[in-house]
C-alpha cells in the first residue's frame, strides 16, 4: 500500500531502532529553540513528551481541558508498568516482553514498534525512579516486581495500587520544571477543537478557552496529539467523564487515517451499574479472580439471595467450561462468558446485570484475615460504592470498556498521515495490536513521550529550519476559527428538548449492544443504520443551555458527543469488515467449536486504516499488511 | 434478583451556591430534588439535578469532576460545611447518597479561599497548587540522564513514607477546610515525597525554601488545627507539616552555607 | 513561579520574599518562620509559667520560704553581678519573647484573614453549611481569644503583685502577705481563676502546636505529644488555681504571714 508507508527501518529486529536513530534527521541543539511544537493532552504521553521536548530545547505549548495537567486519566491506572529489567532473575528479556506483547495483541501489531517499546521500557523505569516515583521496594531497598495479567515472569513495577498516579505526577513534575524555566507555555481548561493544515501539513490548532469561551488559534511547526482513547463512546466505561475523541477525530476529518477502531478492550471485573443514571463504572483489580469464584444461579428465575441458593443450584460457568484455567481465563473470555449468562437471564442484582464473585470458599480456606490482608482495600472500595459487605455477601461484577487499542494510524515515527501531526499514547493505534496486555498502557504512553517522539520529531522539523510557523493571521487559521465559532453557535441555537447526556446514553446503548464484547453481522448492520438516525435526532433535538462566553459544560460535551457519533459508526464498519475474531474484537461468526476466537491470518493479518471522505460519505478502508518475521503465529486455547 | 443491591429513595433539598462568573456576586439557590436512589454517588445526584434543570430550561450547575473514582482530584465541594462531605477519607465522587437521610437539606458550596477564586458556581481555580509545584516540586533529571533504577537503594520505610505523602491528589480540600485557608498540608506532602527519597536530596533545601515561599504568596498561615488532615480524602498526615517546618529552617541556614562554599 | 504557566491566574496575597535581606529576617518574614518564633517563644513563656508556679508553691512550705525565694531571685548571681541585674536580664528576655509572640500572632492572623475573606477571624466559619469543626478543638479555635485575655491578666497581675498599685496594703518584698491580701478578695480570686483557665487552655493547644511548628515529630514521640500538652496544661491549671482557692478556703492566711513578716525587712530601692 503506497498510501501507508510505515517507515519501519531495515535491519535485524534488535537493531532497527538504533539504525533509525542514526538515520533520522537531527536538529542542531542551538537551532531547537527556533522550533515550536504544540502538545495536546497532559496524560502520561503528553506530559512526558512536552517535558522531554522542552528539555531538548524546543519551544512547547501544552493544552489540557483539565484545570491542571495532573488530572489526566492516566492517573487512574492501578496495576503497574512492565519492563524487562529481569531484576527477579526469572528469565525475562527484551525479546520475551516483545514476544508476549505481540502474542497478547493477537498478532495484529507491528513487530518493529513493539520491539522498540520493549527496548525503551527499561529506560522508563530508570527515568521514573530518578524522578522520585516511589515504586514498591523490597527490604533491601531495591525495586520489587510482581507478575501481572497472567505473565509468566515478574516484570511489573508498581507503586501500591496507584502506579498511574505516581507516574503521571512524575511526568507532571518534569513538565512543571520546564514551565518554571519558561520553556513550556501551559494552557489549562483549554480544549482543542480543530487541527489546522496548510499545504497539506499540520500547522496549528484552534482552541476554546473553557472559562472565557474565547476561540483562538495557535500555530507551530508540529502538532502532537496525546489525547487518549475513545472508550467513552460506550457512555459507560471506566474512563473519566471528560475523556473524548474530539482532538483525534478532528484530525481524522482533516485527513489523518483512523486505524482499527473496532479494537476495544473490555475489563471483566467492574462493579455493575446500579441504575440508569450511573455515570461511570469502577474497575476493580483483576487479582480478585485469583481467589474469588464466579457463579450465577443455575435457574434463570432464581430470585433468592445468594446465601440461600444451595451449592447444587449454582452455576460456576467458568470452572465448568474451562476446567484447566477456571476463573483465571483471559479477560476477554471471562467477559464474554459473563455476558452470555447475563443475556440468558441468569444475571444477579436488582437490575440483573451482574455475576457473583464469591469469596466465601477462600475465606473458609485461608481465613478472613488472609483475605483481608490481600484484598482489604478493594473490598472497602466495593462496600463504599455498593453498600454491601463483600465478606458476607458475594460481590457482583460485570465487564466494562476499559481501553481502546485503535486510534490514529501512525508510522514508525509516530506521525499520522498528516505530515507534522503526531499521535502518541492511547490516541494512536500502534503497539497493542488487537488486545493490550496488563501493565502495558503506562509503558506505551511513557515510551512514546519520553523516548520515541523526542527523537523522531526531528525528522519532520530538521528540513524546516528557517521557516517561521504559519502566522495565525493566515486565512487557514481565520477560517478554522470561524468554523469553530459557527459550530458553537449552531449547537447553542438548536434549543431542542433533550440534554446532551441523554443522547450520549442512548448512543452508548447502541454501541454496547451492537459493537460490544461479541459482535455479529446483523448487529453491526443495525448499528450502522441506527447511529446516523440517532445522530440526526441529536442534531435537531439537543438542548445546549447557556452561552458560549463562559464555563458551559453542556457546550463542551455536545461537540464531543457529536464526534462519538461519527466514530461509533466507523467502529461498526470496521468491525463488520474485519471478518475474524482477534483480541478485543470477537465476531460470533468466527469462533472455534469451543467458542474460542478464530483468527484469519491468511486474509486479515493487516491494519485497517480509514480515510475520511467528507461529511456524510463512508470512509475508505486502507490496509497495511503486517509482516511477522520474528514470531510464529499461534492460536491460543484455554481449555 | 437475589436480595442484594436494594435501594432506598431519598427526597432532598439542595441549597447550592450559584455564581455566574469570577467577578459576579453569588447566592444560594434552593432546589428540591426527588427520587434519588441511595446508591448513587453525590455527583450522579448533581447530574440528575442538572438534567432536570436543562429540561426546565434553566442553566445547569457547573462543578469540577473527571475520573469519578477518587484519584484525579478534580472534584470537591463543601457539603454541609464538610469538605468532600461527611464521610472520612472520601472524595466527593466516591461519596454515596446513603450517607444522607430522606428529607435532608444539603448545603453545597465551592471551596472558599483567596487562593482558589471561584470561576463559576462550584468550580474554583486551583492553579496556585501548580505554581507551588513549579517552584520546586520536582527532581531535576532530564529524560535519558537517569542511572539504573537499582543503582540507589531506597530503604523500604523511606519509600513507603514517601508514597504515603505522594498519595496526595491535589484536590484542595485541605485549603478549603482550613479556617486560615492555609496550604501547608498540600505543600508539605509534596515536600515529604521528595525530601524523604535519596534521589531528592540534591535539591532538598532549595526546593523547601522555594515551595514554602511560593505557598505563602497565595495562602494563609497554619495554626495547627488539624482540619486539613480530617478533610483529606487520602488522609495525609499532619506529621508532614512538622517535617516541612523543620526543613524550612534548615533550608534557610543550609542554602546560605552552600552559597558561601561555592562563592567564598 | 513562572509567568508563562497559565493564561489566567490567581492574584497573590503577598509579594515574593526579598532575597537580599539577612536570612534571619527573611525567615521571620515567612509565615513558617513566624510560627517557629511563636513556637520557640511560646515554649519559653511556658517554661516561665511552670517555674513561676513552682516558686509559688513555696507558699505552702511557709511564708518565709516564699519571701526568701523572692529575695533570692533578686540576688541571683550572688556577688558576681550587681543585685537584680540577672533578674532584669531574664525579665527583658521574657518581655522580648512576649513581644515577638504577640507580633507574630497578630501578623499571622492578618495574613490568614487576607487569604480567607469569607472568614473574619480564626474560629469563625467560612461556610454556610451546618457542620462544625472536626479536628479543631475549643482550645485551638480560641487561641486568639485566650491570648488577649492572658495579656490583660498579666497587666493586672503585675499591677496587683509587682507594682502594688492595686491596693494600699501592698508591702514591697512581702510576696506572701501581698498574695493573701489580694486573693482574699473574692472578685480578685475569681479574676485569677478565670485567667488561669485561659492560660491552661492556651497552653493545651500551644504546647502541641509549638512542637508541630518547630518540627518536633518523630514516630517514637508523636503519640505522646497530645498527652504531654494535656498534662502540662493540667499541671499549670491545678497548680495556679490552688492559690486563690486555698486563700479563699483559709488554708493560706495572714496569721501565718504576720508572725513571720517582721523577720524580713527590705530596703525599698531594690525590690522592684
Amino acid at each position: 500500500m503506497s498510501l501507508l508507508n510505515s517507515k519501519v527501518p531495515s535491519g535485524p529486529l534488535a537493531e532497527k531502532w538504533d539504525n533509525h536513530k542514526f538515520s533520522v534527521k537531527l536538529v542542531n541543539p542551538s537551532n531547537k529553540r527556533k522550533f515550536e511544537v504544540i502538545v495536546v493532552g497532559t496524560g502520561l504521553a503528553g506530559a512526558s513528551a512536552a517535558a522531554s521536548l522542552s528539555e531538548l530545547g524546543y519551544k512547547v505549548k501544552v493544552f489540557t481541558y483539565s484545570d491542571s495537567p495532573r488530572r489526566a486519566h492516566s492517573i487512574a491506572a492501578q496495576g503497574g508498568i512492565n519492563a524487562a529489567k529481569n531484576y527477579p532473575n526469572d528469565g525475562d528479556s527484551i525479546f520475551r516482553l516483545f514476544y508476549d506483547t505481540v502474542k497478547g495483541g493477537d498478532y495484529r501489531s507491528r513487530e518493529a514498534n513493539v520491539y522498540r517499546l520493549a527496548q525503551v521500557a527499561n529506560d522508563i523505569i530508570d527515568q521514573c525512579t530518578a524522578q522520585g516515583v516511589p515504586f514498591a521496594r523490597e527490604y533491601g531497598g531495591l525495586l520489587d516486581n510482581r507478575s501481572f495479567g497472567g505473565a509468566q515472569v515478574s516484570r511489573t513495577f508498581y507503586a501500591r495500587g496507584q502506579t498511574g498516579q505516581q507516574l503521571l505526577i512524575g511526568a507532571y513534575q518534569a513538565l512543571a520544571r520546564q514551565i518554571a524555566e519558561g520553556n513550556v507555555e501551559l494552557h489549562t481548561r483549554t480544549e482543542m477543537l480543530e487541527l489546522v493544515k496548510k499545504d497539506g501539513e499540520a500547522c496549528g490548532i484552534v482552541t476554546r478557552d473553557l472559562i472565557t469561551g474565547e476561540i483562538k488559534s495557535h500555530s507551530a511547526h508540529a502538532v502532537v496529539l496525546a489525547t487518549g482513547g475513545y472508550g467513552n463512546v460506550f457512555y459507560l466505561s471506566t474512563n473519566a467523564m471528560a475523556c473524548n475523541t474530539t482532538a483525534v477525530w478532528r484530525a481524522h476529518r482533516k485527513g489523518a487515517f483512523f486505524a482499527n477502531p473496532c479494537y476495544t478492550q473490555i475489563h471483566p471485573t467492574c462493579i455493575p451499574s446500579s441504575d440508569e443514571f450511573q455515570s461511570k463504572l469502577t474497575l476493580m483489580s483483576e487479582s480478585l479472580r485469583n481467589d474469588g469464584r464466579i457463579w450465577v444461579p443455575r435457574s434463570d428465575d432464581d430470585k433468592r439471595p445468594a446465601g440461600q441458593i444451595p451449592e447444587g443450584e449454582r452455576y460456576y460457568y467458568l470452572e465448568e467450561k474451562y476446567p484447566a484455567f477456571g476463573n483465571l481465563v483471559p479477560r476477554d473470555v471471562a467477559s464474554r462468558n459473563a455476558k452470555t449468562v447475563v443475556d440468558a437471564g441468569h444475571g444477579v442484582g436488582h437490575l440483573e446485570n451482574g455475576v457473583y464473585l464469591d469469596f466465601s470458599d477462600a475465606i473458609q480456606r485461608d481465613g478472613l484475615e488472609t483475605i483481608k490482608a490481600k484484598y482489604g482495600n478493594l473490598f472497602d472500595m466495593y462496600e463504599n460504592i455498593t453498600g454491601e459487605d463483600p465478606y458476607s455477601v458475594p460481590m457482583r461484577i460485570y465487564p466494562a470498556t476499559h481501553y481502546t487499542m485503535g486510534g490514529l494510524w501512525v508510522d514508525y515515527n509516530l506521525m499520522t498521515t498528516i505530515p507534522g501531526c503526531y499521535s502518541i499514547g492511547e490516541a494512536n493505534f500502534s503497539d497493542h495490536g488487537a488486545n493490550r496486555l496488563g501493565a502495558s498502557a503506562l509503558m506505551q504512553g511513557l515510551a512514546d513521550g519520553y523516548f520515541v517522539l523526542p527523537y523522531t520529531i526531528g525528522d519532520h522539523l530538521a528540513p524546516k529550519l528557517g521557516d517561521d510557523p504559519v502566522p495565525t493571521s493566515d486565512p487557514v487559521f481565520t477560517d478554522a476559527v470561524q468554523g469553530v465559532s459557527d459550530a458553537t453557535d449552531r449547537w447553542l441555537g438548536v434549543n431542542g428538548s433533550r440534554s446532551v447526556d441523554w443522547f450520549h446514553r442512548e448512543l452508548g446503548k447502541i454501541v454496547w449492544d451492537n459493537i460490544g464484547m461479541e459482535r455479529n453481522k446483523a448487529d453491526l448492520e443495525t448499528a450502522i443504520s441506527d447511529i446516523p438516525a440517532l445522530k440526526t435526532e441529536f442534531e435537531n433535538d439537543v438542548r445546549v443551555p447557556g452561552s458560549g462566553a463562559n464555563l458551559n459544560s453542556s457546550l463542551e460535551k455536545v461537540g464531543r458527543v457529536a464526534d462519538f457519533f461519527e466514530l461509533a459508526e466507523l467502529m461498526a464498519r470496521d468491525a463488520l469488515e474485519r471478518e475474524e475474531s482477534c483480541g478485543g474484537h470477537f465476531r460470533a461468526e468466527h469462533q472455534t467449536e469451543e467458542g474460542e476466537a478464530k483468527r484469519d491470518d491468511e486474509n486479515m493479518a493487516h491494519v485497517a486504516a480509514w480515510e475520511w471522505n467528507g461529511e456524510g460519505e463512508v470512509q475508505t478502508r486502507h490496509v497495511e499488511e503486517l509482516v511477522f518475521e520474528n514470531v510464529e503465529l499461534t492460536q491460543r486455547s484455554y481449555k | 434478583m437475589s436480595g442484594s443491591g436494594n435501594t432506598n429513595v431519598l427526597n432532598l433539598t439542595l441549597k447550592v451556591w450559584r455564581q455566574e462568573g469570577p467577578n459576579a456576586t453569588g447566592s444560594f439557590d434552593s432546589i428540591p430534588v426527588e427520587g434519588i436512589a441511595d446508591d448513587m454517588s453525590f455527583l450522579e445526584m448533581l447530574d440528575i439535578v442538572n438534567e432536570q434543570i436543562i429540561e426546565q430550561g434553566g442553566i445547569p450547575i457547573e462543578f469540577d469532576h473527571d475520573c469519578r473514582e477518587g484519584i484525579c482530584g478534580a472534584c470537591g465541594v463543601m457539603i454541609n460545611g464538610n469538605a468532600h462531605g461527611p464521610k472520612k477519607g472520601t472524595t466527593t465522587c466516591q461519596l454515596h447518597m446513603r450517607n444522607f437521610e430522606d428529607g435532608d437539606e444539603i448545603v453545597v458550596e465551592p471551596w472558599r479561599a483567596s487562593g482558589f477564586p471561584i470561576m463559576r458556581d462550584l468550580v474554583v481555580d486551583r492553579s496556585p497548587f501548580d505554581h507551588i509545584v513549579e517552584s520546586g516540586g520536582y527532581i531535576s533529571v532530564n529524560t535519558g540522564a537517569a542511572p539504573d533504577a537499582n543503582l540507589i537503594p531506597v530503604p523500604k520505610d523511606a519509600s513507603d513514607m514517601a508514597m504515603d505523602a505522594a498519595a496526595c491528589i491535589g484536590c484542595g480540600a485541605c485549603v478549603a477546610a482550613c479556617p486560615n485557608s492555609a496550604a501547608q498540608l498540600f505543600t508539605s506532602a509534596k515536600l515529604s515525597h521528595m525530601n524523604l527519597l535519596p534521589q531528592g536530596q540534591a535539591e532538598r533545601w532549595k526546593r523547601t525554601e522555594q515551595m514554602v515561599e511560593t505557598m505563602e504568596q497565595f495562602f494563609g498561615a497554619c495554626t495547627n488545627h488539624g482540619e486539613c488532615t480530617e478533610a483529606c480524602p487520602k488522609e495525609i498526615s499532619l506529621d508532614n507539616i512538622a517535617f516541612m517546618n523543620r526543613d524550612y529552617l534548615k533550608s534557610k541556614v543550609k542554602n546560605r552555607k552552600l552559597t558561601g562554599q561555592v562563592f567564598p | 513561579m513562572a509567568a508563562t504557566s497559565t493564561q489566567r491566574g490567581v492574584t497573590p496575597i503577598r509579594p515574593a520574599p526579598r532575597k537580599t535581606l539577612p536570612w534571619p529576617i527573611q525567615f521571620y518574614r515567612s509565615a513558617v518562620g513566624r510560627k517557629w518564633v511563636m513556637g520557640v517563644t511560646g515554649l519559653m513563656l511556658l517554661g516561665f509559667v511552670v517555674v513561676h508556679m513552682l516558686g509559688n508553691f513555696k507558699a505552702y512550705i511557709s511564708p518565709e520560704s516564699i519571701d526568701h525565694y523572692g529575695e533570692a531571685l533578686r540576688d541571683m548571681g550572688g556577688h558576681l553581678v550587681p543585685r537584680t541585674h540577672l533578674l532584669w536580664a531574664m525579665r527583658l528576655g521574657l518581655i522580648g519573647a512576649f513581644a515577638l509572640h504577640i507580633h507574630a500572632a497578630l501578623s499571622l492572623t492578618l495574613m490568614s484573614r487576607r487569604s480567607n475573606p469569607q472568614s473574619g477571624i480564626d474560629g469563625q466559619k467560612k461556610y454556610a453549611g451546618s457542620q462544625d469543626y472536626i479536628a479543631a478543638n475549643f482550645a485551638s479555635r480560641t487561641m486568639r481569644w485566650t491570648g488577649p485575655i492572658i495579656v490583660l491578666y498579666i497587666l493586672f497581675h503585675l499591677a496587683d503583685l509587682t507594682w502594688g498599685t492595686r491596693s494600699d496594703e501592698f508591702v514591697r518584698g512581702e510576696p506572701y502577705h501581698n498574695m493573701v491580701d489580694s486573693m482574699s478578695s473574692l472578685p480578685v480570686a475569681i479574676i485569677y481563676i478565670v485567667a488561669n483557665l485561659a492560660v491552661a487552655i492556651h497552653i493545651f493547644h500551644g504546647t502541641w502546636s509549638a512542637m508541630q511548628s518547630i518540627g518536633i515529630n518523630n514516630p517514637r514521640i508523636n503519640g505522646i505529644r497530645k498527652p504531654v500538652s494535656m498534662g502540662l496544661a493540667a499541671l499549670v491549671l491545678v497548680g495556679n488555681l490552688s492559690f486563690p482557692i486555698m486563700v479563699q478556703a483559709g488554708v493560706l492566711d495572714e496569721e501565718t504571714s504576720e508572725e513571720s513578716a517582721p523577720a524580713l525587712v527590705l530596703s525599698e530601692e531594690v525590690t522592684s
